[in-house]
């Protein structure tokens, strides 16, 4: 197994080139105790401009604290903020209207209708989104008269979700969004994250829930005891957790592992019984097949394994993200 | 609409669709004032009450039953189960902060309040022969500042109280001795001295004695009017100083 990058080493400042002009949101060394109690020790991160980038980390990881000092709503006691620019603790007016937060677990009033709840926020904004237009972007239009307690969770979600964006928010800060939704409202809030960045919001995503990241993130940052453990793509970091994909097959006949061990593609070659195990990134499997087939031998029971988020995170942790729910 | 009155008017909905503490403090007032009005010996001129009509002496008691009803449990009610429901907190990420829900909940309150005072008092004197109030200034004045000394225990209770349910406790428990020295059981003019002068410096001793006076000899004293005055200074300050938006 290779050993993995320092966290330090992970270029934590680093936006894609592909995306926005200039960073949406940037955190510096945000720290935050309550008490002797370290909450967050030390998170830096740059999110660009229309850019889906999730917050991922174990329950106590510190990631819901950060994201509520970065949006304003606690004090951090040490770092900086800036989203588009804007200090939440300075500007907080300017920056509530151009950054829609939905909390975890944040209710609403029982006896008031779907459609009444969006109004009232509605007009809290300068420029919003059409109540209707957005109702039916969630599919939650035919809800539009029905009082909030008559919701099911999924609806109660989406809902919240629509009270993130009916101010047409330029950054949307999402905790959670998906939890307690079955597998076809997931998707299907999946779709609307990816058509909403497409009309140019970034979002910020807080998961623990690993599918949601691999799909739908740009980039990920691995958050633990308050530090960001890792920051890159959900790809490139399943690769560093493995060191890449690994290969895994029986041979026709014996040979000696110069041969693979000379090829670009390979890290390194472990033998488990009659079984012949190759690690190593890029078209491995071709560069295997390829080599093998010179030296006359065929492999035989291959086979690939490439490794996921989900890796890395237990690489990086020691942790197993599945413990609350997160299969269910 | 503005966005202050859109939160008003959905407080406003609130409201009417959970009428159990418009009920409360409108309903249970008007009730005791029909039975009251309807009993006879309520009607006997009564020497010992200086030869008013007990139901004379009922009515302010009737109007601040009310107006305690609805402060004590009305109003923190709702603020603190927004505060447990996450609702301030959510108000808090957006460009409208949180107090403007304090700010709708109390003049939505305001409403009921000022209602079931007038219903009150007005149906007195129509239906039931209560006398014109001497002073009606006097009148607004006293029942202005029992609103706002009982509005500012309200929202005491809202900032201390942890949870919705623990408001109904702390509610009733602070409800039975201040109905007490308003003269709900005993009404003021037959307490014994020492009792009389504690009922003249609570909340509700105070706003009683400055109603009745109004209605029966003119502009109320000074006293009740300062004690009540300092109450919703002292109530509004610590309400403010121990209020928390999650």
């Amino acid at each position: 197994m290779a050993t993995l990058e320092s966290p330090a080493a992970v270029a934590l400042m680093e936006a894609p080139a592909a995306a926005g002009h200039r960073p949406a949101v940037e955190v510096a060394h945000l720290r935050k105790t309550y008490g002797t109690l370290v909450a967050v020790d030390d998170v830096s991160f740059t999110v660009a401009e229309g850019e889906i980038f999730g917050i991922l980390g174990p329950n106590g990881a510190g990631k819901t604290t950060a994201i509520e000092c970065a949006i304003g709503l606690r004090r951090p006691d040490a770092g900086t903020i800036r989203l588009l620019g804007l200090d939440p603790h300075a500007d907080p007016h300017q920056v509530h209207e151009i950054v829609g937060v939905q909390l975890q677990s944040g209710a609403l009033p029982a006896k008031l209708r779907v459609g009444e709840i969006l109004e009232e926020y509605r007009s809290f904004y300068r420029d919003p989104a059409d109540v209707d237009e957005l109702l039916d972007v969630l599919g939650l239009a035919a809800k539009r008269g029905d009082y909030y307690r008559s919701l099911s969770g999924g609806q109660r979600q989406r809902l919240s979700i629509a009270l993130a964006l009916i101010g047409r928010p330029r950054i949307a800060v999402l905790d959670e969004m998906t939890t307690g939704l079955d597998p076809q409202a997931r998707r299907d809030t999946w779709e609307l994250i990816e058509q909403i960045r497409d009309r140019g919001v970034t979002i910020v995503l807080v998961t623990h829930f690993m599918e949601e990241a691999e799909r739908l993130c740009d980039r990920v940052a691995l958050i633990d005891h308050g530090r960001v453990v890792a920051l890159d793509t959900p790809a490139r970091l399943a690769t560093q957790a493995r060191g890449g994909k690994t290969v895994r097959f029986l041979p026709s006949a014996p040979f000696e592992d110069r041969l693979l061990t000379g090829l670009p593609e390979v890290s390194w070659v472990e033998r488990e019984g009659q079984h012949v195990v190759v690690t190593g990134t890029g078209e491995l499997v071709n560069a295997v097949i390829l080599a093998l087939h010179t030296a006359g031998v065929t492999a035989r029971d291959v086979q690939l394994d490439s490794s996921n988020l989900e890796d890395a995170f237990v690489k990086l942790t020691g942790k197993n993200l599945h413990t609350e729910g997160v299969l269910a | 609409m503005s966005a202050f009155g859109q939160v008003v008017r959905n407080e406003a909905r609130l409201v009417r669709r959970q009428p159990t503490n418009m009920i409360g403090s409108i309903g249970l007032p008007v009730v005791l004032m029909i039975i009251f009005g309807e009993l006879p010996s309520f009607r006997q001129h009564i020497s010992v009450l200086g030869g008013l009509p007990l139901f004379d002496t009922y009515v302010p008691i009737i109007m601040v039953l009310g107006l305690t009803m609805l402060t004590l449990l009305g109003l923190p009610s709702p603020l603190v189960s927004y505060r447990e429901l996450g609702i301030l907190r959510r108000l808090s990420t957006t460009p409208v902060p949180p107090s403007w829900l304090l700010a709708a909940q109390v003049v939505v309150q305001l409403c009921i309040a000022l209602a079931g005072l007038a219903i009150v008092n007005i149906a007195s004197v129509a239906a039931f022969g209560a006398p014109v109030p001497k002073s009606p200034g006097g009148l607004a004045l006293s029942c202005l500042l029992a609103i706002g000394g009982l509005f500012a225990l309200g929202l005491l209770i809202a900032a201390l109280a942890p949870t919705a349910n623990s408001v109904n406790a702390i509610g009733r428990l602070t409800l039975i001795p201040l109905l007490f020295f308003a003269g709900l059981w005993l009404p003021r003019p037959l307490m014994p001295a020492v009792l009389l002068d504690i009922s003249n410096y609570t909340p509700l001793g105070a706003a009683v004695e400055a109603i009745q006076g109004s209605v029966q000899t003119g502009f109320p004293p000074a006293t009740p009017l300062l004690v009540l005055a300092g109450y919703t200074l002292v109530f509004a300050y610590l309400a403010r100083r121990f209020f928390r938006w999650e």
